[in-house]
C-alpha cells in the first residue's frame, strides 16, 4: 500500500492523561489531526471506520453532558462501540474501588477508557494499572485536556495561530482543571496568557506558572484577542470566595458595557454550561463576539482526534519502543 | 536505485491520459468529470491532469483531494506504522457525478479499496474511473486502472516512487 508523506514526527502516547507533558509539537499534532477529522461531522454520513470493532467506555465518576456526548459521538463517528459508565448506575454506589471498576470493564475487553473523575490524578493511576489506553476526561482541580485542546483549536481557527496572542483566562482559577490545562497548551503555543479573577480564586502556586496575574478585567481587556470565561463552580467552593454573587460579576463578568472596552474582533469564549448573567451577559455569549457554540462543535473533531491517536500509538507500541 | 520515468516521459504519460480521459467522457458534456486526487502524489497529478483537461474539454473540471487514512486496511494491524490523517478536500458535490480517480501508483490495490470507500461515504457518484501514473504488477484486489501510464512488472522487493516537482523538487519515477 502507498505510505502517506514520511514525516519526522510520530506519535507515541496511548494515553492522553494532561498536557503538561505533551510538547508544543505534539499538541499542534492533536489539532493538526483534528482538522482532518473535521468534515465527518458535515456531511450526510457522518461516520469513518478507523475504530471499527473497538470498545470505548466512558467512565464518569463525575456530572458531565457536554464532555460525555461530545465523547460519545466522537467515538460513535469513528465507529468504535461506546459504553456508557456512570457513577449513579454503576457498582460504584456499592462501594467497588476505582482500579476494580476499571479491571473488571478491562476482563470484558475494552480498548479505550474514557475517564472523568473528581480527584486529579486517577486517569495516571488508572493508566498504569491496566493496559486500555486512557483519555483523561477532567480529573478533580488537575487537567481536562480536550477542552483546552478544542479551545486551542478554535483559537487557531479564527485567529490562525495562537502565536503571540494575548488571551485571558477569567474566574475561578483555582477550582478550574480547565484553566490548568488551558494554561499549558496556549503558552507551549506561543500565547500570551493572563489569568484573572479576584485573589480569593486564585490558585496558591499561581507564580509558579508561566503566566500574568490581573485582578481587573478593565484594565486588560482593551488588549485582548480572546477571553476564556470560567464558570463559577459553586458545587466546589466550600466557603464563599466573594461576598456576592452581584459583587462578582460587578468586577469580573462580561457584560455588554463591558465588551465596549474590549477590541472589536475579541473572541468570546466559555467551556459550559455558562451561568447566565453571572459570569457573562445572556447578550454577549449569544452575540457576535461569541464562538461558544462553535467551541462545542470542534471538541467533537478534536475528541475524534484524540480517540484515534490513542488507538494508533497503541496499535503500534511494540514497534515504537523497538 | 533506477530511474525509470524522466520529466519529459512524466508529461508525455500525462497527456496521454488527458487524451484518453477526454476521449471517454467527450459524449457526457452535460456532466463533465471531476478529479479527485488521493494524498498526496494522486493529489499533484488530479491537479495537472484537471488543468489539462479544462483546457480540452472547455468546460469547468472541478478537483478535490482524498485523504484515505481512515479507510485503510492495515490500521488496527498489529505493529503497523502510524497512519498520520489529513484532511479530505472535496468542495463539490459528488452525487451522480463522473469521478477520475488518481493516483500516482497501482499496485496492491488496497489504495484504491480505501478510496472507493471513502468516496460512498460522501455520497452516490455516477461512476468511478481510475487513473494512474505508473501501473505495477501485484493486485491483491480485483481493482483495474481505466486509464494507465507506465506499466512495468517488479519483483515484490521492488518500490515504485514517484516524484514531482511541486512536493519534491524534480518529476521523476525512480524504482528502489
Amino acid at each position: 500500500m502507498k505510505t502517506a508523506d514520511k514525516t519526522n514526527f510520530q506519535w507515541t502516547h496511548k494515553h492522553l492523561l494532561g498536557l503538561k507533558d505533551l510538547s508544543a509539537q505534539e499538541i499542534e499534532f492533536i489539532l493538526d489531526t483534528a482538522k482532518g477529522f473535521e468534515q465527518i461531522s458535515t456531511r450526510s454520513i457522518k461516520k469513518a471506520p478507523p475504530l471499527r470493532g473497538k470498545v470505548v467506555v466512558n467512565l464518569f465518576f463525575e456530572d458531565s453532558t457536554r464532555t460525555r456526548t461530545s465523547f460519545s459521538l466522537a467515538a460513535n463517528r469513528l465507529s468504535a462501540d461506546v459504553v456508557e459508565f456512570t457513577m449513579k448506575t454503576s457498582s460504584v454506589s456499592k462501594g467497588e474501588t476505582l482500579l476494580d471498576t476499571a479491571r473488571n470493564l478491562e476482563a470484558m475487553g475494552i480498548d479505550i477508557v474514557v475517564i472523568r473523575h473528581n480527584a486529579g490524578g486517577a486517569p495516571k493511576l488508572l493508566s498504569r494499572s491496566i493496559s486500555a489506553c486512557v483519555v483523561n476526561a477532567g480529573d478533580g482541580y488537575n487537567e481536562h485536556p480536550t477542552q483546552a485542546l478544542l479551545d486551542c483549536y478554535t483559537i487557531r481557527k479564527q485567529l490562525g495561530t495562537l502565536k503571540g496572542k494575548k488571551i485571558a483566562i477569567v474566574g475561578d482559577i483555582a477550582h478550574s482543571r480547565v484553566a490548568r490545562s488551558n494554561i499549558w497548551a496556549m503558552t507551549k503555543l506561543g500565547a500570551e496568557v493572563t489569568l484573572v479573577g479576584p485573589p480569593t480564586l486564585m490558585p496558591s502556586a499561581v507564580d509558579k506558572l508561566p503566566v500574568k496575574i490581573s485582578y481587573s478585567l478593565d484594565d486588560i481587556i482593551g488588549e485582548l484577542d480572546a477571553i476564556n470565561m470560567l464558570r463559577i463552580q459553586f458545587e466546589r467552593m466550600a466557603n464563599n470566595p466573594f461576598p456576592s454573587v452581584r459583587e462578582y460579576s460587578h468586577y469580573f463578568g462580561l457584560t455588554v458595557d463591558r465588551m465596549k472596552k474590549a477590541r472589536p474582533d475579541m473572541l468570546v469564549m466559555h467551556p459550559g454550561p455558562i451561568n447566565r448573567g453571572l459570569e457573562m451577559e445572556s447578550e454577549v455569549a449569544d452575540g457576535p463576539n461569541s464562538v461558544i457554540l462553535d467551541q462545542v462543535t470542534n471538541g467533537i473533531a478534536v475528541r475524534m482526534a484524540v480517540l484515534y491517536l490513542v488507538s494508533q500509538a497503541n496499535q503500534i507500541v511494540g514497534q515504537v519502543k523497538s | 536505485m533506477e530511474i525509470i520515468l524522466d520529466s519529459q516521459k512524466i508529461s508525455q504519460i500525462i497527456n496521454t491520459l488527458v487524451d484518453q480521459i477526454a476521449k471517454s467522457v467527450s459524449d457526457s458534456s452535460q456532466n463533465p468529470p471531476a478529479i479527485i486526487g488521493i494524498r498526496s502524489r494522486g493529489e499533484i497529478l488530479g491537479q495537472r491532469l484537471a488543468k489539462l483537461l479544462v483546457q480540452r474539454l472547455g468546460c469547468e473540471v472541478p478537483c478535490g483531494v482524498l485523504d484515505i487514512t481512515l479507510y485503510r486496511d492495515d490500521l488496527n494491524k498489529a505493529g503497523g506504522a502510524f497512519a498520520e490523517v489529513r484532511s479530505t478536500e472535496i468542495g463539490f458535490d459528488i452525487n451522480d457525478k463522473l469521478l477520475i480517480l488518481v493516483d500516482d501508483v497501482l499496485y496492491t490495490g488496497r489504495s484504491t479499496r480505501a478510496a472507493m470507500d471513502a468516496l460512498i461515504d460522501l455520497g452516490r457518484p455516477k461512476a468511478i474511473r481510475l487513473a494512474v501514473l505508473v501501473e505495477r504488477d501485484g493486485r491483491e484486489f480485483p481493482i483495474q486502472a481505466d486509464f494507465a501510464g507506465h506499466k512495468i512488472k517488479l519483483p515484490p522487493d521492488k518500490n515504485v516512487e514517484v516524484n514531482f516537482i511541486e512536493s519534491d523538487g524534480i518529476d521523476r519515477v525512480i524504482v528502489r
